[in-house]
């Protein structure tokens, strides 16, 4: 009874743990092609090209919106206890410690990760990473070092454009279309919003870029069965980026505001 | 050239490869013949060390494959060129830049030489004016052409070819084997083919082997296996449905 329960359990966890086994060696070895040359330096500026070309649009859009409906949600809410004048410390803090790397990352792994998953996966059961391999090439530094380390650097650099283009869409619904003055909202934002917002933020999209890049890689460069391979990876990589993003915005949190 | 004791290969607990013996002397054709999912690309994956056997070794060239680190392995890569059998094209790449993967990567010439000499690869295997289409636009055959185009690019002096012939019209196939025979005469190469199109075999091969439940079979001269008194062989070379070799799915 007791080793029947035993197995059960062991076969429950078997294979998301084979699967955390193999992603940490995926991760080794990226590290390990990150700082060991040859570096595959054009593939890494065309990844970063490619994320940050793929993602612009739809993260601006996100940005505005966001600051927007928080300016417009907090301005009605502090209304009525008379403290209107801090909409603007609100947008800001939410936009640059939470709202800003999360949302990002999300909009990111959508659109770059699913990309990935669908690319690499593509070129492993079509044999294409075979063929790297035989052509002398290392298919993970070829591959999976410059999305790696394209998602490590631009979602940072895209969580700033959310974090600024947030707070101006936050200013306009308070200011222009709500009526408050420029200066209090300005005011609000500077005297409340401290360095360590802004940066822990931008760690928080670093660890992100990881997470989101590695899972994604990881589901493209072993995926099996045909296109429908492909297309399981592919929703695979999102839905897993999404869930690490999520719980490890909280553990980050607790680790970055303590 | 080449040499295979004793591999043995499974997936989960699919035993696919249990216990291949197999030699290729250098400048030799070895054709390996064998059904599908009888484990011939698995087979032909160990040569090149995309894959690792459970128990055995692979020898190629004096080197033993599992006795060397990442360097060694693609120093000895070097000497291959591989055809697979989708072609597995670089679909992100021009013709040309497919052609000329490997050269960009292992030697410091410029792209103007690259190109150059992929072009004349190209035109090797009979395709002219498509160096900067993308692979997608290719036909079946055409997609062929330029994966022996890429194969051979570096000068390799082994070439492994995964079903050149599969998939293509009766045509095409042709001019494919004889492509492969051009291949050796000009290149001076030697090459395991996999196939399981006779006609193919005939054509190309110095020895042919078949490959069975996971091991070689039988080995010998085109007209050894046509005269094969064994029923496995003969069953096989003359393609008939009945005989020892059961087809899945099928009582009779
Ligand atoms: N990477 C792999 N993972 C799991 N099973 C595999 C893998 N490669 C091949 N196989 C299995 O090995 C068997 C032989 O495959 P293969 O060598 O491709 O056959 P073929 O002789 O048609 O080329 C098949 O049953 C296939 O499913
Ligand atoms: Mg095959």
């Amino acid at each position: 009874m007791l080793i029947k329960f035993i197995e059960f359990i062991g076969a429950v966890i078997e294979k998301p743990l084979l699967g955390l086994g193999r992603i940490m060696v995926l991760l080794g070895a990226a590290l390990k092609g990150t700082v060991r040359p040859p570096f595959e330096i054009r593939n890494i500026i065309n990844q970063m090209l490619q994320i940050g070309v793929n993602s612009l649009p739809v993260v601006l859009v996100t940005a505005v919106f966001t600051g927007m409906v928080l300016a417009l949600q907090s301005y009605t809410g502090f209304k009525r206890f008379g403290a209107e004048g801090l909409v603007g410390s609100v947008v800001a803090l939410s936009m640059t410690r939470e709202l800003g790397p999360v949302l990002t990352a999300l909009i990111v792994t959508g659109r770059a990760g699913a990309a990935m998953a669908a690319e690499l996966g593509t070129m492993r059961v079509t044999e294409q990473i075979d063929a790297l391999e035989t052509l002398a090439t290392n298919p993970v530094k070829y591959l999976v070092v410059p999305r790696f380390l394209s998602g490590m650097i631009m979602l940072p650099a895209l969580t700033a454009v959310t974090d600024i283009i947030g707070i101006l869409g936050g200013y306009f619904v308070t200011v222009t279309l709500l009526g408050s003055s420029s200066k209090t909202y300005l005011r609000a934002t500077w005297d409340y919003l401290e360095l360590q917002d802004l940066y822990s933020g931008l760690i928080k999209a670093c660890f992100f870029g990881m997470a989101f890049a590695l899972i994604s890689c990881y589901k493209g460069f072993y995926t099996k069965g045909g296109a429908e391979g492909v297309g399981r990876a592919t929703t695979g990589a999102v839905v897993y980026s999404s869930m690490t993003i999520l719980i490890s915005d909280y553990f980050l949190s607790v680790w970055l505001f303590k | 050239m080449i040499e295979l004791r004793d591999i043995h290969k499974s997936f989960n607990d699919h035993e696919v490869l249990r216990g291949v013996n197999l030699n290729v002397r250098k400048g030799e054709s070895l054709v390996v013949i064998g059904g599908s999912g009888s484990g011939k690309s698995v087979l032909l994956k160990h040569i090149i060390g995309l894959l690792k056997p459970d128990s055995g070794t692979v020898i190629v060239d004096s080197s033993d494959l599992s006795g060397l680190d990442e360097d060694g392995l693609n120093d000895i890569r070097k000497k291959f060129g591989m055809l697979f059998q989708s072609a597995a094209l670089f679909d992100s790449m021009t013709v040309w830049e497919n052609v000329g993967f490997g050269l960009k990567r292992h030697t410091h010439m410029t792209d103007m030489e690259i190109k150059e000499t992929a072009i004349e690869k190209l035109r090797m295997v009979g395709l002219v004016g498509i160096e900067d289409e993308m692979p997608s636009s290719l036909s079946g055959g055409m997609r062929k052409r330029v994966g022996l185009a890429r194969a051979i690019a570096m000068k390799p002096e082994i070439l492994l070819y995964d079903e050149p012939t599969t998939g293509l019209d009766p045509i095409m196939a042709d001019a494919i084997n004889d492509l492969i025979i051009k291949m050796r005469e000009e290149l001076d190469v030697t090459s395991v083919t996999i196939t399981h199109d006779m006609k193919s075999a005939y054509k190309i091969a110095d020895t042919i082997a078949m490959l069975y439940n996971g091991v070689i079979i039988a080995t010998g001269s085109s007209e050894e296996m046509q005269n094969s008194a064994d029923p496995f062989v003969k069953q096989f070379v003359e393609g008939r449905a009945e005989g020892p070799i059961k087809v899945e799915g099928i009582n009779r």
